[in-house]
């Protein structure tokens, strides 16, 4: 069993779970992912690491409740109780290489995975321009974090209730015309989101590495569940990425295979939401 | 005793009951329902003995199967469990999952003039009744001091595990998945395996002393090289399986609704997705499902998918049913459920609808031509022959890859495809470390990696020296109590060697 030893609340479905898994946090590296299971009958959900401390023992996710598991789990995952599976660290790290100019984007999802990037790219001696993008001003969190980590900070917000108003692609379009250096682009976000990340730097040759977020099961290249293309090649995600060469990827394809089981999803989250006796307020849609 | 001859014996094979197809297609039931003991008794009389023992030479783990046999027929049925233990962990499993028409079974003498004896039934029957009466064969070994590391806990992992404990190591099985029992499973379905045998199976194993770490992902969350040299275990067995799926690099594979077997069986046997929504793993079941491929994968897959509702099953062959490497029984239990078989027929291309889905596959007819390098004569596709057969679900069953976590991972020398380089006692390149099942063979049987486990195990008492174990067995009640104390009981501390 692997105990939940802190949670922080950052939005009404944003949530942050600290983990017990010494061994764990001290084989994670950036870029990594692990696969959940909440309770014996749950699914198995890959989700990125947002941290790993070795000082601690413990790994940190954070968690966007989205549907029937991700809610289940916003509900039970309190202090003190345990998540039935934790299995990882999954996936090759992210290439930190030597010192140079890199943006590290984080949106929605992503944002709290792209800090040990970024942690990890300011200690190998990088130049590292952050860019965080959220719907609006109360829903941002890990600013003073990323500002630790980050020799910039670019926050974006929908509404333009802090930083600048726009997408993270707006961001990266400041941070483009500001450094004609930048070496590499780390971007972590919805697939959309990481498809026009892509799109933002194709046209100045900028290398963008992003990653992948697709269903997987087992998480060990048995299933295969998790292919994508990338560059015509089917490549599977949990043991050749999770990062890809974003220029290469077929996002609208991802898209399409994350939406395989939308009926299935909606009739679990139904089912969940007529158990908890609400109408699902505040969920998205 | 007179000495049975192929005259005397009862000429016939004993029938094995079943469940209806028309029922069965509807549960998750076993399929094969067992021998009762004078069914047994009678597929017992129909073993001559013959001193020769064929079988015997056929099994990959060696099983006295005349030895076995002949306990039966003197209705010594714990006896006869005796002889299978000394050979084989998982007579239950491997008596319903091994291809005995090509092991055993293929060199029986009686099969010469007659139907061979149904060795399989009858391990199965032994298996079966070992569990009801709980026999087990624990013995009480001096630990020796040594700690094992065994990676994956699958046939292979678990066999070598087993014997490791036996011989007085401390033995600790890592499994990446959530569950022990690798193909077992994720893969086998419980028709044709229930998970009671593999948990009462596995239950013996654990009653050895055997430790199993799940959730536990050998080669990220420590490597091969760190489990010997900074965690202290003196040996490392490698058993990681060769899961990797394959598909065919045909257009369309990349649409909703086509799946892996491995996906396929792991949603539905691992994760239990066909009581979707009481349990969260979705399927998104198919309609008119096609599966490509004929061994046993695809045999299982064709057959869950009947099981949770599909209208049609379409079984996509190249070659003919001759070239099938599925058991025999498997093939005839899935056509009597109504697999609809498409031999001599090759997908080339995967049709989707404008979302995205499968709407159906393109299929060549192929004829037979030159042997190929399996010694199969290899299909061609007959020109013009195309046709399109209309579909929901796809599912790719036509082979495996090794797993590459170990390879990407450790510093062991690997062979083409990524199997790990081992001799034929699963000796690698790193010292200290034995690998053996299909991540050293390729995608093979579960008797077959039990087997190399094994023999790995026996490398591995070499490598570390250890010579023959002090062993008593507890579990036999006629054992003389020792020093007046029931060793049953094990309310003693175990020595470790100095």
């Amino acid at each position: 069993m692997y105990e939940i030893v802190a949670r922080e609340d950052f939005s009404p479905t944003t949530f942050l779970l600290e983990v017990r898994h010494p061994l764990l946090a001290r084989a994670a590296r950036p870029g990594q992912f692990v696969i959940v299971m909440s309770h014996p009958d749950g699914e198995r959900i890959p989700l990125t690491l947002a941290d790993f401390s070795v000082a601690r023992g413990t790994v940190t996710l954070v968690v966007q409740a989205a549907g029937k598991t991700t809610m289940q789990m916003q509900r039970d995952c309190t202090l003190g109780s345990s998540l039935h599976a934790v299995v990882g660290p999954m996936g090759n790290p992210s290439r930190i290489g030597e010192p140079r100019t890199v943006v590290c984007v984080g949106g929605g999802l992503g944002v709290a995975p792209i800090f040990p990037v970024a942690r990890a790219l300011k200690e190998g001696g990088s130049y590292v321009v952050g860019i965080v993008g959220f719907r609006s001003k109360d829903l941002i969190f890990w600013e003073d974090r990323f500002a630790g980590v980050c020799d910039e900070l670019i926050v974006c917000t929908d509404d333009g209730s802090a930083g600048i108003k726009g997408l993270v692609t707006d961001g990266l379009r400041v941070a483009i015309e500001a450094h004609p250096d930048i070496d590499e682009v780390f971007a972590i976000g919805p697939p959309v989101m990481m498809k026009f990340c892509a799109e933002t730097t194709r046209p100045h040759g900028i290398r963008t590495t992003v990653s992948l977020n697709p269903i997987m099961v087992d998480g060990t290249g048995m299933c295969g569940g998790c292919r994508v293309s990338v560059g015509g090649k089917m490549r599977f995600c949990c043991v050749d990425g999770p990062e890809f060469d974003g220029h290469e990827v077929d996002f609208d394809e991802l898209m399409r295979r994350l939406a395989r089981f939308r009926a299935e999803e909606r009739l679990a989250l139904e089912r969940w939401q007529a158990s908890q006796g609400h109408s699902g307020a505040g969920v998205p849609a | 005793m007179t000495r049975k001859t192929i005259r005397t014996i009862p000429q016939e094979r004993t029938p094995i009951a079943v469940q209806d197809p028309a029922a069965r297609v509807r549960n998750f039931g076993e399929v094969a329902l067992g021998y009762l003991e004078a069914e047994a008794r009678r597929e017992a009389e129909r073993c001559i003995l013959c001193p020769q023992k064929p079988c015997s030479a056929g099994c990959p783990v060696g099983i006295d199967i005349p030895g076995f046999i002949e306990r039966i027929c003197e209705a010594d049925y714990r006896g006869a469990y005796g002889v299978l233990a000394e050979s084989t962990l998982l007579p239950a499993i491997c008596g319903r999952v091994c291809p005995q028409e090509s092991q055993c079974e293929a060199v029986c003498v009686v099969g010469e003039h007659l139907e061979p004896v149904a060795i399989g039934r009858l391990e199965r029957f032994i298996g079966d009744m070992a569990i009801a009466e709980g026999w087990t064969r624990v013995t009480e070994v001096e630990q020796n001091g040594y700690r094992v590391a065994v990676v994956g806990a699958g046939p292979a992992g678990i066999a070598c595990a087993a014997d490791m404990a036996k011989a007085g190591c401390e033995v600790v099985v890592f499994e990446a998945l959530h569950r022990p029992g690798g193909v077992l499973s994720y893969g086998i379905p419980g028709f044709r395996l229930p998970d009671r045998v593999v948990e009462a199976e596995f239950g013996k194993v654990s009653q050895l002393g055997v430790r199993v770490e799940c959730n536990t992902l050998v080669g990220r969350l420590v490597s091969v090289e760190e489990l010997r040299d900074e965690m202290g275990f003196d040996a490392v067995f490698v058993g990681t399986g060769a899961g990797f799926p394959r598909f065919m690099e045909i257009p369309g594979e990349s649409l909703n609704g086509v799946l892996s077997a491995n996906e396929f069986l792991t949603r539905c046997n691992l994760m239990q997705a066909g009581s979707f929504p009481a349990t969260d793993t979705p399927l998104h079941m198919g309609r008119k499902v096609a599966v490509i491929g004929a061994g046993n994968t695809a045999m299982d897959a064709m057959r869950v998918a009947l099981r949770l509702g599909a209208a049609e099953v379409h079984c996509l062959y190249r070659r003919s049913p001759e070239e099938s490497t599925a058991r025999a029984e498997e093939l005839a239990h899935a056509g009597e459920e109504g697999v609809a078989f498409h031999w001599l027929t090759a997908p080339v291309e995967i049709l989707g609808d404008a979302d995205g889905n499968v709407r159906a596959v393109r299929c060549v007819r192929m004829e037979l031509g030159e042997l190929d390098q399996s010694g199969r004569r290899s299909p061609v596709p007959v020109a013009g022959s195309e046709h399109d057969l209309e579909v929901d679900m796809v599912i790719y069953a036509i082979g495996t890859h090794a797993n590459p976590i170990i390879g990407q991972t450790s510093g062991l020398q690997a062979r083409d495809g990524g199997y790990i380089a081992a001799d034929a006692d699963g000796r690698t390149s790193l010292s200290g470390v034995f690998a053996g099942g299909d991540i050293v063979t390729g995608s093979a049987t579960v008797i077959g990696a039990m087997g190399a486990g094994r023999r790995a195990a026996r490398a591995m008492e070499e490598y570390l020296g250890i010579l023959e174990p002090r062993e008593r067995d507890i579990s036999d009640p006629e054992q003389p109590r020792v020093f007046g104390i029931d060793a049953r009981q094990r309310n003693f501390v175990r020595l470790r060697a100095a």
